[in-house]
């Protein structure tokens, strides 16, 4: 199966497009003496939910950046600091780092290096001002934000678990830097040597060709300190630092600073196994997706004969990893490739790496398709559907006109009026599946996600979806991947523990994560499900007392699990870039409540932990069965109804002369009339005259007695809440062909209610 | 009597002096009412409609009103009114109250008022259908008295029962 993830891409960039235009605007409104806690949260939930998608698809530079500014904004917001103008400067230039990221991945625009490190310099001065220091996790700090990161950060992450624990052996402990100078006058070269001394202990070399090589060796320093430093005086993508320790350096300028810290790395975990690479995943997909993360590496030792990593590329090629993977012994050919390259350049990698290049020629296919899509506001598709609808109406009664006239004289006119229904009809068609996406483009990103971060955690997880093709209107969609992504990460991050630990628990060592969708009455419901440890009741009551919330022993397991969806509340013991800061639940109980929508958990210690989200219909389209009572109709959904019957006499009982039932295949069900239950007069009152409708819902089956069937229909399905209320036993309502509002039953509470009326006799 | 909170309207158009706000009058059976005319969306006729069950029965029920269900309510069943018939003459006020889309039946629409706020005077204490917190005033136009209704709250209200009420469980 392959996927187009560039829809995905374009979805991001906008998203964050409009937080950050969300988040300047808030900024620029702070007033700074007493800062609304709101407003901040707001501004925090913008930079989380940035970092959730720059991390999802692998942009590390807008992560780093996001990790840092999250840090500060959380000593903020938790009145650890003071809000100063200062604080506010920053964060504006942080906000125009990100969207000059942004673009660089989007337009290929050109990215300052130097004002992303002086930003980022500058917030994590003012987060260690305050004086608590959080630590920043254990990631290696890739310095130089650019689209290197993007294509390196898999390949540290994702095939070998062993890579990241390398990579974090790096972060921390002593160490030696090689950093080799571009060419520079010996005034430049003394003042850094003396600036690098501040960092640890540094000496020169001075190469054949005049320039000069550092080894510095320091205890805590990072690529980015030196970047940071160097940046002053030179430009930071001339610089090429490497590991002293690893492999030596292949004598190259250009190729870009991140991507020599990685490859010093990569190689040498690669090598240790290589043949898991690219399809012997720790993870189990089960919706089988290649990510073809080595074709591009591969790609550029052609080109180049060096580096493996483009220098900045712009996102169309980030893409085009992605989607060149399908083909999975090409990647694994490539990654074979990776580590013969560190040694043998040019000559090693070149017959393994042409596979990977041909994607490359259509580039152009995939900058073309990026054009080719408009981002509409949902009102103005709603205004066109519902001016649509109404089209349709008035073309209906048109045609019905024009059938009354004589054929012969009026032939000219007919033949326009049903060629107008055609193109009507077409047009309906065409605006109604502008909203209605299958949950599938939610789903397809989260396999990718899963498998990262489960590598990145030493987790083994199988992943599997259910119901992706269930459609859900598209307004929802973009709205629930938010969310979604949250509850996610929060499973794999928490729920889902460490083999070890699942070992000790007699459980099997890979965890289970099902995410799934499904109609269930009257709503959309998608779950999150891992077999984890499930939520521990006595650890979330004490942290909550912690925290200040009034909480009591008493409380049922739904209000304790409850409190996880409490702002600023989290489980976790340490702050990870994964999760852990307390802001992903209360957001998703934000977003879903905005959707209209109601969020559940359900949870058992030691077994796992499921997080149900119900949605409601509102624009979904469902296949209904239309049904007749009196002089109104109704809307039964199709997936609900077991069978439909005209009963014979003997099968119809009763008990006690009241308490009518049907016996159907061995089957009592109870018979619930529809008339009786909404009060509509009919002149049909006994079920040998209409017709029942076996129902099913939760379990449960009863048969439902109508005057007659209608027809079967793909209905929208419109809110009564709108404009109205709730009505019991009605979970919708949807516009009929002629132009009348027709109620859409909800099946489950129809049943509930006929329970209760039978017991109360009231269809005595 | 406060019609300053309500006065931003109709500023230039105001004749003489203190505040003047424009209503929409209607007639039910024959008592003559006006409601603040920004609240009213359209005027259309009364149309077939779609009942709910298990709803009081001045709700009507519900309409599409180009692809919105609107929700009718019959207001001479409401303040039980005059003999309530429906033919080509029965009106349907639509009015938008606040984004939530209302129909209301009458028996007919008469005109739009200009209304200083010098000729409104307040209800006294009286015995009717609606609660008077929801009148706002009586005005008197050429002999006639028009019952001015904060439609908006009544509309919002507990007993008119258009809204999910806030205590639902």
């Amino acid at each position: 199966m392959s996927i187009d993830m560039s829809q995905f891409y374009e979805v991001f960039f906008d998203e964050s497009e409009e937080l950050l235009a969300e988040a300047e605007r808030l900024l620029l409104g702070i007033d700074i003496a007493s800062p609304d806690s709101e407003d901040l949260n707001a501004i925090f939930r913008a930079a989380h939910s940035i970092k959730g998608g720059a991390a999802t698809f692998g942009f590390m530079d807008m992560t780093e950046i996001t990790h840092v500014l999250e840090n500060l904004l959380d000593k903020i917001r938790k009145n650890e600091m003071a809000l100063t103008a200062e604080h506010v400067d920053a964060f504006l230039s942080a906000k125009d780092v990100l969207k000059m990221e942004l673009d660089g991945h989007r337009l290929a625009t050109e990215v300052d290096q130097d004002q992303v490190a002086n930003v980022k310099m500058m917030l994590k001065e003012l987060s260690e001002a305050g004086g608590i220091v959080i630590k920043p996790a254990p990631t290696v700090e890739a310095p130089v934000p650019a689209a290197p990161a993007v294509e390196a950060a898999p390949v540290v992450e994702a095939p070998v678990p062993a890579a990241p624990v390398a990579a974090a052996e790096i972060a921390s402990g002593p160490k030696a830097f090689n950093i080799a100078l571009p060419e520079l006058t010996e005034k430049d070269v003394s003042n850094l040597k003396e600036e690098l001394g501040l960092l640890g202990d540094v000496t020169s070399n001075k190469q054949a060709n005049g320039r000069y090589v550092f080894t510095l060796k320091s205890d805590d320093s990072t690529e980015a300190d030196i970047i940071s430093i160097c940046s002053f005086i030179l430009d930071p993508k001339d610089l090429v630092i490497t590991l002293a320790s690893a492999a030596p350096a292949p004598a190259t300028e250009a190729a870009p600073v991140s991507a020599e810290v990685v490859m010093s790395v990569t190689p040498v975990a690669v090598a240790e196994k290589p043949a898991e690479a690219g399809n012997k995943s720790d993870v189990a997909i089960h919706e089988e997706v290649g990510y073809g993360l080595f074709a591009k590496p591969g790609e550029e030792v052609v080109e180049e004969g060096y580096g493996f990593f483009a220098p900045f590329a712009p996102h169309k090629d980030a893409v085009k990893a992605e989607l060149i993977g399908d083909d999975t012994p090409v990647s694994a050919e490539a990654a074979a490739a990776t580590p013969a390259a560190e040694a043998k350049p040019v000559a090693g990698t070149s017959p393994a790496a042409k596979p990977a290049a041909k994607p490359a020629s259509d580039k152009a296919a995939a900058a073309s398709a990026e054009a080719s899509s408009i981002r509409v506001g949902v009102e103005k598709v709603d205004q066109l559907i519902n001016l649509v609808g109404e089209l349709v109406i008035t073309q209906a009664m048109i045609e019905q006109r024009v059938s009354k006239l004589d054929p012969i004289n009026n032939e000219g006119l007919i033949n326009s009026v049903s060629q107008l229904t055609r193109n009507t009809r077409d047009l309906q068609e065409s605006v109604m599946s502008i909203r209605m996406m299958p949950m599938d483009f939610v789903f397809s990103r989260f396999p990718r996600m899963v498998r990262d971060l489960a590598a990145k955690l030493n987790k083994k997880i199988e992943f599997v979806t259910v119901g992706a093709t269930t459609e859900l209107d598209k307004g929802l969609i973009e709205r629930i991947v938010d969310p979604l992504t949250h509850l996610v990460r929060n499973s794999v991050d928490h729920g889902v523990e460490s083999p070890e630990k699942r070992k000790a628990a007699g459980k099997s060592e890979t965890g289970k994560l099902t995410l799934s969708a499904a109609h269930k009455g009257g709503s959309i419901v998608i779950e999150v499900t891992d077999d984890g440890a499930g939520l521990n009741r006595d650890k979330l009551l004490a942290k909550a007392s912690a925290n200040g919330l009034q909480v009591s022993e008493s409380m049922t397991d739904t209000e304790v699990f409850n409190l996880i969806f409490a702002p600023g509340f989290s489980t976790a013991e340490v702050v990870t870039d994964v999760s852990g800061r307390g802001v992903g639940m209360d957001v998703v109980k934000r977003n879903i409540t905005a959707m209209g929508g109601t969020v559940e958990i359900r949870s058992a210690l030691g077994f796992g932990t499921t997080i149900s989200i119900a949605l409601p219909l509102t624009l979904a389209i469902l296949d209904g069965m239309s049904v007749s009572l009196g002089d109104s109709l109704y809307v039964v959904p199709l997936n609900l109804i077991v069978e439909t019957m005209q009963p014979k006499m003997e099968d119809i009982k009763t008990v006690t002369n009241e308490g009518l039932m049907i016996h159907v295949r061995g089957e009592y069900l109870p018979i619930i009339p529809l008339y009786a239950l909404f009060k509509q007069d009919t002149e049909i009152m006994h079920p040998t005259e209409g017709v029942l409708l076996i129902i099913e819902a939760e379990g449960k089956k009863a048969a439902l007695f109508v005057d007659a069937l209608v027809g079967q229909q793909q209905v929208v399905i419109k809110s009564l809440e709108t404009n109205f209320k709730k009505i019991q036993g009605v979970s919708g309502a949807t516009i009929m062909g002629d132009g009348s509002v027709a109620l859409i039953l909800d099946v489950p509470t129809v049943i509930k209610m006929g329970q209760t009326n039978i017991k109360e006799g009231a269809f005595a | 009597m406060n019609m300053n909170t309500e006065s931003n309207v109709d500023k230039n158009g105001a004749e003489g002096t203190g505040h003047s706000q424009e209503y929409l009058t209607f007639v039910l059976a024959d008592e003559s009412y006006g409601i603040d005319i920004l609240k009213v969306q359209e005027i259309r006729g009364y149309d077939a409609v779609t009942k709910i069950a298990n709803t009081p029965d001045f709700i009507k029920g519900v309409v599409n009103l180009r692809g919105l269900i609107v929700p009718i309510v019959d207001l001479r069943i409401k303040f039980g009114l005059g003999n309530v018939v429906y033919n080509e003459f029965t009106v349907v006020i639509i009015l938008n109250l606040n984004g939530r889309v209302v129909g209301i039946v009458v028996d007919g629409v008469s005109d739009v008022m200009n209304l200083q706020s010098s000729q409104i005077r307040t209800v006294p204490d009286i015995v009717s259908s609606i609660d008077t917190k929801y009148i706002t005033g009586l005005a008197t136009v050429e002999d006639k008295m028009f019952i001015l209704v904060e439609i908006e709250q009544l509309m919002n209200s507990q007993e008119m029962a258009l809204m999910d009420s806030a205590v639902v469980h």
